[in-house]
Protein backbone atom coordinates (compact mmCIF):
# COMPACT_ATOMS: atom_id res chain seq x y z
CA UNK A 1 0.00 0.00 0.00
CA UNK A 2 2.43 2.34 0.98
CA UNK A 3 4.33 1.29 -2.21
CA UNK A 4 1.64 2.31 -4.30
CA UNK A 5 1.27 5.70 -2.73
CA UNK A 6 5.04 5.92 -3.03
CA UNK A 7 5.40 5.23 -6.26
CA UNK A 8 2.16 7.06 -7.43
CA UNK A 9 3.85 10.14 -5.89
CA UNK A 10 7.15 9.61 -7.91
CA UNK A 11 5.07 9.28 -10.77
CA UNK A 12 3.16 12.29 -10.41
CA UNK A 13 6.95 13.84 -9.55
CA UNK A 14 8.73 13.03 -12.58
CA UNK A 15 5.77 12.53 -15.07
CA UNK A 16 5.55 16.10 -16.44
CA UNK A 17 8.66 17.12 -16.14
CA UNK A 18 9.66 14.15 -18.42
CA UNK A 19 7.24 15.91 -21.11
CA UNK A 20 8.03 18.76 -20.85
CA UNK A 21 11.75 17.97 -21.36
CA UNK A 22 10.79 15.64 -24.35
CA UNK A 23 8.98 17.99 -26.14
CA UNK A 24 11.71 20.20 -25.84
CA UNK A 25 13.87 18.24 -26.56
CA UNK A 26 11.90 16.84 -30.05
CA UNK A 27 10.54 20.19 -31.26
CA UNK A 28 14.60 21.66 -30.89
CA UNK A 29 16.12 18.68 -32.59
CA UNK A 30 16.13 20.03 -35.81
CA UNK A 31 16.21 23.87 -35.67
CA UNK A 32 18.33 26.02 -37.29
CA UNK A 33 17.67 29.03 -35.36
CA UNK A 34 21.00 30.48 -34.47
CA UNK A 35 19.17 31.45 -31.24
CA UNK A 36 17.63 28.39 -30.15
CA UNK A 37 19.64 25.89 -30.92
CA UNK A 38 18.80 22.12 -30.30
CA UNK A 39 18.97 20.56 -26.70
CA UNK A 40 21.30 17.89 -27.64
CA UNK A 41 23.64 20.64 -28.78
CA UNK A 42 22.82 22.41 -25.31
CA UNK A 43 23.21 19.43 -23.38
CA UNK A 44 26.62 18.32 -25.03
CA UNK A 45 28.48 21.84 -24.33
CA UNK A 46 27.24 21.64 -20.70
CA UNK A 47 29.98 19.27 -19.38
CA UNK A 48 32.75 20.62 -21.47
CA UNK A 49 31.85 24.55 -20.43
CA UNK A 50 30.71 24.19 -16.51
CA UNK A 51 34.24 21.98 -16.02
CA UNK A 52 35.35 21.26 -12.00
CA UNK A 53 38.10 24.70 -12.66
CA UNK A 54 35.43 26.92 -13.95
CA UNK A 55 32.84 26.03 -11.09
CA UNK A 56 35.48 27.12 -8.38
CA UNK A 57 36.32 30.04 -10.40
CA UNK A 58 33.15 31.62 -10.94
CA UNK A 59 30.29 29.74 -9.53
CA UNK A 60 32.16 29.28 -6.04
CA UNK A 61 32.84 32.90 -5.96
CA UNK A 62 29.03 34.10 -6.72
CA UNK A 63 27.54 31.71 -4.15
CA UNK A 64 29.93 32.93 -1.46
CA UNK A 65 29.01 36.69 -1.68
CA UNK A 66 25.18 35.40 -2.08
CA UNK A 67 25.47 33.45 1.28
CA UNK A 68 27.47 36.45 2.60
CA UNK A 69 24.53 39.18 1.33
CA UNK A 70 21.73 37.00 2.33
CA UNK A 71 23.28 36.16 5.79
CA UNK A 72 24.02 39.82 6.63
CA UNK A 73 20.24 40.93 5.46
CA UNK A 74 18.44 38.31 7.66
CA UNK A 75 20.13 38.99 10.90
CA UNK A 76 19.84 43.07 10.38
CA UNK A 77 16.19 42.58 9.00
CA UNK A 78 15.23 39.92 12.09
CA UNK A 79 16.61 42.20 14.11
CA UNK A 80 15.08 45.64 13.17
CA UNK A 81 12.23 43.74 12.25
CA UNK A 82 11.99 43.04 15.81
CA UNK A 83 11.95 46.40 17.16
CA UNK A 84 9.86 47.50 14.90
CA UNK A 85 7.36 45.59 15.05
CA UNK A 86 6.96 45.55 18.94
CA UNK A 87 7.40 49.42 19.49
CA UNK A 88 4.41 51.52 18.48
CA UNK A 89 6.41 55.03 18.18
CA UNK A 90 9.13 53.33 16.17
CA UNK A 91 7.06 52.04 13.79
CA UNK A 92 5.31 55.28 13.49
CA UNK A 93 8.57 57.55 13.09
CA UNK A 94 10.36 54.70 10.33
CA UNK A 95 7.41 53.64 8.44
CA UNK A 96 7.25 56.49 5.51
CA UNK A 97 11.68 55.87 5.83
CA UNK A 98 11.41 52.30 5.86
CA UNK A 99 8.49 52.00 3.10
CA UNK A 100 10.51 54.52 1.00
CA UNK A 101 13.27 52.58 0.94
CA UNK A 102 12.26 49.56 0.21
CA UNK A 103 10.17 50.62 -2.65
CA UNK A 104 13.29 51.41 -3.91
CA UNK A 105 13.91 48.65 -6.95
CA UNK A 106 17.61 47.08 -5.56
CA UNK A 107 19.36 47.45 -8.86
CA UNK A 108 19.16 50.35 -9.37
CA UNK A 109 21.64 51.01 -5.85
CA UNK A 110 24.15 49.31 -7.52
CA UNK A 111 25.37 52.45 -9.92
CA UNK A 112 24.85 53.98 -6.27
CA UNK A 113 26.42 50.91 -4.04
CA UNK A 114 29.56 51.14 -7.12
CA UNK A 115 29.93 54.98 -6.15
CA UNK A 116 30.84 54.14 -2.33
CA UNK A 117 32.18 50.86 -2.40
CA UNK A 118 33.84 49.87 -5.80
CA UNK A 119 33.41 46.90 -7.93
CA UNK A 120 34.96 44.41 -5.56
CA UNK A 121 32.97 41.79 -3.75
CA UNK A 122 32.04 44.00 -1.00
CA UNK A 123 29.61 46.05 -3.07
CA UNK A 124 27.82 43.20 -4.68
CA UNK A 125 27.37 41.96 -1.15
CA UNK A 126 25.96 45.10 -0.13
CA UNK A 127 23.42 44.77 -2.75
CA UNK A 128 22.41 41.29 -2.23
CA UNK A 129 21.99 42.23 1.17
CA UNK A 130 20.47 45.80 0.67
CA UNK A 131 17.66 43.80 -1.37
CA UNK A 132 17.32 40.63 0.60
CA UNK A 133 16.68 43.23 3.79
CA UNK A 134 13.45 44.23 2.80
CA UNK A 135 11.04 41.49 2.73
CA UNK A 136 12.77 39.60 5.90
CA UNK A 137 12.18 43.03 7.43
CA UNK A 138 8.28 43.52 6.65
CA UNK A 139 7.54 39.79 7.07
CA UNK A 140 9.24 40.08 10.48
CA UNK A 141 7.38 42.86 11.47
CA UNK A 142 3.68 41.66 10.43
CA UNK A 143 4.78 38.44 12.17
CA UNK A 144 5.27 40.40 15.24
CA UNK A 145 2.45 41.91 14.97
CA UNK A 146 0.37 39.21 14.45
CA UNK A 147 1.47 37.57 18.01
CA UNK A 148 -1.57 35.68 19.35
CA UNK A 149 -3.54 37.90 21.51
CA UNK A 150 -4.75 35.28 24.03
CA UNK A 151 -1.10 34.13 24.26
CA UNK A 152 -0.07 37.41 24.82
CA UNK A 153 -2.24 38.13 27.45
CA UNK A 154 -1.30 34.16 29.17
CA UNK A 155 2.41 35.56 28.37
CA UNK A 156 1.45 38.95 30.27
CA UNK A 157 -0.28 36.96 33.12
CA UNK A 158 2.47 34.30 33.89
CA UNK A 159 4.62 37.53 34.09
CA UNK A 160 6.51 35.95 31.30
CA UNK A 161 8.76 39.17 29.43
CA UNK A 162 12.02 40.75 28.23
CA UNK A 163 14.33 38.34 26.38
CA UNK A 164 11.97 35.10 27.62
CA UNK A 165 9.04 36.71 25.82
CA UNK A 166 11.27 37.21 23.13
CA UNK A 167 12.34 34.12 22.42
CA UNK A 168 9.64 31.99 23.44
CA UNK A 169 6.38 33.52 22.25
CA UNK A 170 7.33 36.46 19.90
CA UNK A 171 10.15 35.00 17.71
CA UNK A 172 8.36 31.67 17.89
CA UNK A 173 4.69 32.94 16.96
CA UNK A 174 6.70 35.30 13.88
CA UNK A 175 8.70 32.43 12.39
CA UNK A 176 6.35 31.29 9.74
CA UNK A 177 6.18 34.58 8.42
CA UNK A 178 10.10 35.38 8.79
CA UNK A 179 10.82 32.42 6.86
CA UNK A 180 8.41 33.14 4.15
CA UNK A 181 10.19 36.38 4.06
CA UNK A 182 13.53 34.65 3.92
CA UNK A 183 12.05 33.03 1.47
CA UNK A 184 11.34 35.84 -0.64
CA UNK A 185 14.84 37.23 0.03
CA UNK A 186 16.53 34.34 -1.71
CA UNK A 187 14.85 34.66 -5.03
CA UNK A 188 15.61 38.40 -4.67
CA UNK A 189 19.66 37.60 -3.55
CA UNK A 190 19.99 35.58 -6.59
CA UNK A 191 18.87 38.08 -8.81
CA UNK A 192 21.07 40.74 -7.48
CA UNK A 193 24.11 38.16 -7.34
CA UNK A 194 23.62 37.95 -11.04
CA UNK A 195 22.90 41.53 -11.56
CA UNK A 196 25.93 43.16 -9.63
CA UNK A 197 27.76 40.60 -11.80
CA UNK A 198 26.72 41.27 -14.86
CA UNK A 199 27.09 45.13 -14.09
CA UNK A 200 31.53 45.33 -13.32
CA UNK A 201 32.99 41.97 -12.50
CA UNK A 202 35.93 39.39 -13.86
CA UNK A 203 34.16 36.64 -12.58
CA UNK A 204 31.21 35.06 -11.18
CA UNK A 205 28.14 33.66 -12.94
CA UNK A 206 26.31 36.22 -14.22
CA UNK A 207 29.82 37.68 -15.41
CA UNK A 208 30.42 34.44 -17.42
CA UNK A 209 26.68 34.19 -19.38
CA UNK A 210 26.80 37.75 -20.51
CA UNK A 211 29.84 37.55 -21.73
CA UNK A 212 29.15 34.30 -23.89
CA UNK A 213 25.69 35.93 -24.73
CA UNK A 214 28.02 39.22 -26.21
CA UNK A 215 30.80 36.68 -27.80
CA UNK A 216 27.68 34.84 -29.77
CA UNK A 217 28.66 31.36 -27.80
CA UNK A 218 25.07 30.17 -27.78
CA UNK A 219 24.81 26.91 -26.83
CA UNK A 220 27.27 27.85 -23.87
CA UNK A 221 25.05 30.30 -22.77
CA UNK A 222 21.81 28.42 -22.77
CA UNK A 223 24.43 26.00 -20.49
CA UNK A 224 24.84 29.08 -17.88
CA UNK A 225 20.85 29.84 -18.22
CA UNK A 226 20.31 26.16 -17.64
CA UNK A 227 23.01 26.08 -14.77
CA UNK A 228 21.63 29.40 -13.52
CA UNK A 229 18.31 27.53 -13.08
CA UNK A 230 19.27 24.59 -11.95
CA UNK A 231 21.32 26.88 -9.18
CA UNK A 232 18.29 28.42 -8.36
CA UNK A 233 16.29 25.15 -8.07
CA UNK A 234 18.84 23.49 -5.32
CA UNK A 235 19.25 26.66 -3.51
CA UNK A 236 14.93 26.65 -2.78
CA UNK A 237 15.23 23.04 -2.29
CA UNK A 238 17.72 23.30 0.90
CA UNK A 239 15.48 26.32 1.66
CA UNK A 240 12.27 23.92 1.79
CA UNK A 241 14.13 21.41 3.83
CA UNK A 242 15.85 23.74 6.37
CA UNK A 243 11.92 25.13 6.37
CA UNK A 244 10.43 22.14 7.41
CA UNK A 245 12.56 21.10 10.13
CA UNK A 246 12.50 24.69 11.71
CA UNK A 247 8.89 24.92 11.36
CA UNK A 248 8.49 20.89 12.13
CA UNK A 249 5.87 22.39 15.07
CA UNK A 250 4.08 24.74 12.64
CA UNK A 251 3.30 22.22 10.22
CA UNK A 252 2.38 19.63 12.78
CA UNK A 253 -0.19 21.91 14.22
CA UNK A 254 -1.54 22.77 10.90
CA UNK A 255 -2.29 19.04 10.22
CA UNK A 256 -3.44 18.45 13.56
CA UNK A 257 -5.93 20.63 13.29
CA UNK A 258 -6.68 19.56 9.76
CA UNK A 259 -7.30 15.72 11.02
CA UNK A 260 -9.42 16.89 13.77
CA UNK B 1 0.68 58.31 13.99
CA UNK B 2 1.30 60.92 10.54
CA UNK B 3 3.08 63.72 12.66
CA UNK B 4 5.78 61.09 13.61
CA UNK B 5 5.91 59.36 10.17
CA UNK B 6 6.87 63.26 8.51
CA UNK B 7 9.42 63.45 11.57
CA UNK B 8 11.04 59.87 10.10
CA UNK B 9 11.05 61.45 7.01
CA UNK B 10 12.31 65.18 7.77
CA UNK B 11 15.11 63.00 10.13
CA UNK B 12 16.27 61.36 7.24
CA UNK B 13 16.18 64.79 4.84
CA UNK B 14 18.37 66.14 7.37
CA UNK B 15 21.06 63.23 7.86
CA UNK B 16 21.49 63.39 4.09
CA UNK B 17 21.75 67.07 4.06
CA UNK B 18 24.39 67.07 6.90
CA UNK B 19 26.42 63.79 5.89
CA UNK B 20 28.12 65.20 3.07
CA UNK B 21 29.12 68.77 4.69
CA UNK B 22 30.97 66.01 7.17
CA UNK B 23 34.54 64.77 6.23
CA UNK B 24 32.84 61.16 6.96
CA UNK B 25 31.12 61.11 3.47
CA UNK B 26 32.15 62.81 0.28
CA UNK B 27 29.74 64.94 -1.14
CA UNK B 28 31.16 63.43 -4.54
CA UNK B 29 29.39 60.26 -3.95
CA UNK B 30 26.67 61.37 -2.01
CA UNK B 31 25.42 65.39 -2.72
CA UNK B 32 23.53 67.02 0.35
CA UNK B 33 19.66 66.41 -0.31
CA UNK B 34 19.26 70.03 -1.84
CA UNK B 35 21.27 69.37 -4.77
CA UNK B 36 19.04 66.00 -5.28
CA UNK B 37 16.26 68.10 -4.44
CA UNK B 38 17.33 70.40 -7.37
CA UNK B 39 18.46 67.59 -9.80
CA UNK B 40 15.25 65.93 -9.56
CA UNK B 41 13.10 69.51 -9.62
CA UNK B 42 15.34 69.71 -12.93
CA UNK B 43 14.54 66.26 -14.16
CA UNK B 44 10.56 66.88 -13.73
CA UNK B 45 11.27 69.76 -16.58
CA UNK B 46 12.49 67.23 -19.37
CA UNK B 47 10.36 65.42 -21.59
CA UNK B 48 13.08 62.63 -22.05
CA UNK B 49 12.10 61.96 -18.30
CA UNK B 50 8.07 62.22 -18.88
CA UNK B 51 8.62 59.60 -22.02
CA UNK B 52 11.10 57.42 -19.27
CA UNK B 53 8.47 57.09 -17.22
CA UNK B 54 5.69 56.25 -19.59
CA UNK B 55 7.94 53.51 -20.84
CA UNK B 56 8.51 52.04 -17.28
CA UNK B 57 5.10 52.47 -16.46
CA UNK B 58 3.67 50.79 -19.92
CA UNK B 59 6.28 48.12 -18.97
CA UNK B 60 5.77 47.20 -15.39
CA UNK B 61 1.54 47.65 -16.02
CA UNK B 62 1.25 45.30 -19.13
CA UNK B 63 3.53 42.64 -17.51
CA UNK B 64 2.11 42.44 -14.06
CA UNK B 65 -1.77 42.60 -15.72
CA UNK B 66 -0.30 39.55 -17.66
CA UNK B 67 1.34 37.51 -14.86
CA UNK B 68 -1.76 37.86 -12.55
CA UNK B 69 -4.36 36.93 -14.83
CA UNK B 70 -2.56 34.28 -15.87
CA UNK B 71 -1.24 33.42 -12.65
CA UNK B 72 -4.54 33.22 -10.42
CA UNK B 73 -6.07 31.55 -13.63
CA UNK B 74 -3.71 29.35 -13.28
CA UNK B 75 -3.74 28.73 -9.98
CA UNK B 76 -7.67 28.03 -9.27
CA UNK B 77 -7.41 25.41 -11.93
CA UNK B 78 -4.03 23.60 -10.17
CA UNK B 79 -5.60 24.12 -6.62
CA UNK B 80 -8.57 23.14 -6.99
CA UNK B 81 -7.94 19.90 -8.42
CA UNK B 82 -5.83 17.60 -6.47
CA UNK B 83 -4.98 15.43 -9.50
CA UNK B 84 -3.19 18.48 -11.33
CA UNK B 85 -1.29 19.95 -8.63
CA UNK B 86 0.28 16.53 -7.68
CA UNK B 87 1.09 16.57 -11.38
CA UNK B 88 2.20 20.14 -11.47
CA UNK B 89 3.85 20.51 -8.02
CA UNK B 90 7.33 19.38 -9.31
CA UNK B 91 7.48 21.68 -12.17
CA UNK B 92 5.83 24.47 -10.43
CA UNK B 93 9.36 24.02 -7.97
CA UNK B 94 11.16 23.39 -10.44
CA UNK B 95 10.64 26.35 -12.76
CA UNK B 96 9.66 29.07 -9.96
CA UNK B 97 13.14 29.25 -8.68
CA UNK B 98 14.79 29.63 -11.91
CA UNK B 99 15.88 33.62 -11.71
CA UNK B 100 14.28 35.80 -14.29
CA UNK B 101 17.58 37.29 -14.43
CA UNK B 102 18.40 34.03 -15.84
CA UNK B 103 16.59 34.83 -18.84
CA UNK B 104 18.36 38.39 -19.74
CA UNK B 105 20.75 37.25 -22.14
CA UNK B 106 18.00 35.32 -23.86
CA UNK B 107 15.69 38.38 -24.38
CA UNK B 108 18.03 40.06 -25.67
CA UNK B 109 19.42 38.18 -28.65
CA UNK B 110 15.19 37.51 -29.35
CA UNK B 111 13.66 40.47 -29.03
CA UNK B 112 16.85 43.49 -28.37
CA UNK B 113 15.84 46.03 -27.01
CA UNK B 114 12.36 46.04 -27.64
CA UNK B 115 9.57 46.30 -25.18
CA UNK B 116 9.34 42.54 -25.57
CA UNK B 117 12.41 41.75 -23.58
CA UNK B 118 11.13 43.50 -20.80
CA UNK B 119 7.90 42.26 -20.37
CA UNK B 120 9.10 38.62 -20.74
CA UNK B 121 11.63 39.38 -17.67
CA UNK B 122 8.68 40.77 -16.07
CA UNK B 123 5.34 38.75 -16.58
CA UNK B 124 8.25 35.30 -15.76
CA UNK B 125 9.31 36.97 -12.70
CA UNK B 126 5.82 38.26 -11.68
CA UNK B 127 3.36 35.02 -12.52
CA UNK B 128 4.87 32.78 -9.89
CA UNK B 129 4.66 35.34 -7.25
CA UNK B 130 0.79 35.65 -7.84
CA UNK B 131 0.41 31.28 -9.07
CA UNK B 132 2.61 30.08 -5.59
CA UNK B 133 -0.16 32.23 -3.66
CA UNK B 134 -2.85 31.40 -4.63
CA UNK B 135 -1.72 27.64 -4.14
CA UNK B 136 -0.83 28.42 -0.91
CA UNK B 137 -4.40 30.21 -0.24
CA UNK B 138 -6.18 26.98 -1.69
CA UNK B 139 -4.78 24.62 0.69
CA UNK B 140 -4.97 26.91 3.80
CA UNK B 141 -8.89 26.29 3.44
CA UNK B 142 -10.54 25.58 7.14
CA UNK B 143 -10.63 22.09 7.00
CA UNK B 144 -14.04 22.48 9.17
CA UNK B 145 -15.48 24.99 6.62
CA UNK B 146 -14.28 22.53 3.62
CA UNK B 147 -16.07 19.21 5.46
CA UNK B 148 -19.01 21.92 6.26
CA UNK B 149 -19.12 22.49 2.57
CA UNK B 150 -19.42 19.37 1.83
CA UNK B 151 -22.19 18.45 4.22
CA UNK B 152 -24.18 20.93 2.69
CA UNK B 153 -23.41 19.07 -1.07
CA UNK B 154 -21.65 22.43 -2.43
CA UNK B 155 -20.41 21.37 -5.91
CA UNK B 156 -17.03 22.04 -7.26
CA UNK B 157 -17.83 25.52 -8.38
CA UNK B 158 -19.61 26.68 -5.00
CA UNK B 159 -17.10 25.26 -3.22
CA UNK B 160 -14.13 27.53 -5.00
CA UNK B 161 -16.79 30.23 -4.91
CA UNK B 162 -17.72 30.03 -1.16
CA UNK B 163 -14.66 28.34 0.63
CA UNK B 164 -11.70 28.36 -1.58
CA UNK B 165 -11.66 31.73 -2.55
CA UNK B 166 -12.42 33.91 0.17
CA UNK B 167 -9.74 31.68 2.44
CA UNK B 168 -6.89 32.05 -0.81
CA UNK B 169 -8.24 36.07 -1.18
CA UNK B 170 -5.50 37.58 1.46
CA UNK B 171 -2.86 35.47 -0.28
CA UNK B 172 -3.70 36.18 -3.86
CA UNK B 173 -3.72 39.93 -2.59
CA UNK B 174 -0.60 39.63 -1.12
CA UNK B 175 0.78 37.75 -4.21
CA UNK B 176 -0.35 40.88 -6.15
CA UNK B 177 1.33 43.35 -3.93
CA UNK B 178 4.61 41.11 -4.14
CA UNK B 179 4.05 40.90 -8.00
CA UNK B 180 3.65 44.76 -8.45
CA UNK B 181 7.04 45.33 -6.61
CA UNK B 182 8.62 42.33 -8.24
CA UNK B 183 7.21 43.44 -11.99
CA UNK B 184 8.61 47.11 -11.19
CA UNK B 185 12.15 45.95 -10.18
CA UNK B 186 12.46 43.60 -13.24
CA UNK B 187 11.16 46.64 -16.11
CA UNK B 188 13.69 48.47 -14.10
CA UNK B 189 16.59 46.39 -14.25
CA UNK B 190 15.79 45.24 -17.59
CA UNK B 191 16.11 49.04 -18.84
CA UNK B 192 19.16 49.29 -16.60
CA UNK B 193 21.39 45.93 -18.16
CA UNK B 194 19.66 45.32 -21.46
CA UNK B 195 19.31 49.08 -21.72
CA UNK B 196 15.47 48.96 -22.88
CA UNK B 197 14.21 52.14 -23.18
CA UNK B 198 12.77 53.69 -19.45
CA UNK B 199 13.95 55.42 -16.31
CA UNK B 200 17.01 52.45 -15.69
CA UNK B 201 18.33 53.07 -19.28
CA UNK B 202 18.28 56.99 -18.33
CA UNK B 203 19.64 55.78 -14.92
CA UNK B 204 22.77 53.73 -16.39
CA UNK B 205 23.53 56.82 -18.80
CA UNK B 206 23.54 59.14 -15.86
CA UNK B 207 26.00 57.00 -14.14
CA UNK B 208 28.22 56.64 -16.67
CA UNK B 209 28.62 60.50 -17.37
CA UNK B 210 29.51 61.15 -13.89
CA UNK B 211 26.18 63.26 -13.21
CA UNK B 212 25.69 61.79 -9.65
CA UNK B 213 23.18 64.45 -8.45
CA UNK B 214 20.92 63.23 -11.21
CA UNK B 215 21.59 59.11 -10.40
CA UNK B 216 20.12 59.74 -6.83
CA UNK B 217 17.16 61.50 -8.46
CA UNK B 218 16.33 58.75 -10.57
CA UNK B 219 17.06 56.08 -7.73
CA UNK B 220 14.42 58.97 -5.46
CA UNK B 221 12.24 58.62 -8.45
CA UNK B 222 12.09 54.97 -9.03
CA UNK B 223 11.36 54.72 -4.83
CA UNK B 224 8.64 56.77 -5.44
CA UNK B 225 6.96 54.92 -7.69
CA UNK B 226 7.53 51.86 -6.08
CA UNK B 227 6.05 54.01 -2.94
CA UNK B 228 3.02 54.99 -5.27
CA UNK B 229 2.72 50.91 -6.36
CA UNK B 230 2.52 49.88 -2.60
CA UNK B 231 0.10 52.48 -1.36
CA UNK B 232 -2.27 51.85 -4.55
CA UNK B 233 -1.63 47.82 -3.74
CA UNK B 234 -2.48 47.96 -0.29
CA UNK B 235 -5.51 50.52 -0.88
CA UNK B 236 -6.40 47.95 -3.18
CA UNK B 237 -5.66 45.33 -0.72
CA UNK B 238 -8.11 47.01 2.24
CA UNK B 239 -10.58 47.21 0.17
CA UNK B 240 -11.13 43.93 -1.28
CA UNK B 241 -10.04 42.79 2.51
CA UNK B 242 -11.86 45.08 4.50
CA UNK B 243 -14.27 41.68 6.07
CA UNK B 244 -11.01 39.70 6.93
CA UNK B 245 -9.67 40.32 10.29
CA UNK B 246 -5.75 41.59 9.32
CA UNK B 247 -7.46 44.84 7.75
CA UNK B 248 -10.45 45.32 10.54
CA UNK B 249 -7.35 44.72 13.25
CA UNK B 250 -5.41 47.23 11.20
CA UNK B 251 -8.04 50.08 11.40
CA UNK B 252 -8.62 49.34 15.24
CA UNK B 253 -5.07 50.00 15.93
CA UNK B 254 -5.42 53.76 14.55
Amino acid sequence: MTVRIAARRALFAVALPAVLFAVWWFASADSTDFYLPPLSTILQKFPEVWTADRLMSDVVPSLLRLAAGYLLATAVGIALGLAVGSHRVLRDVLEPVLELFRAIPPPVLVPVIMLFAGIGDTMKIIVVASGCVWPILLNTVEGVRAVDEVLGDTCRSYGITGPTRLWHLVLRSASPQILTGMRQALSIGIILMVISEMFASSNGLGFTIVQFQRSFAIPEMWSGVLLLGLLGFLLSLFFRFAENRALAWYHGLRRAQRDS
Amino acid sequence: MVVRGLAGLAGLLAVLEVLPRTPLVSADYLPPASTIGRAFWHLLGEGTFWSALGDTLTGWGTGLAIAVLAGVAAGVVIGSVPVLRAATASTIEFLRPIPSVALIPVAVLLYGTDLRSKLLLVVYASFWQVLVQVLAGLQDADPVAQDTARSYRLGTWGRIRYVLWPTALPYVMTGVRLAATVALVLAVTAELVIGAPGLGQQLAVAQTSGAVPEVYALVLTTGLIGVAVNLAARAVEHRVLHWHQSQRGESQAR
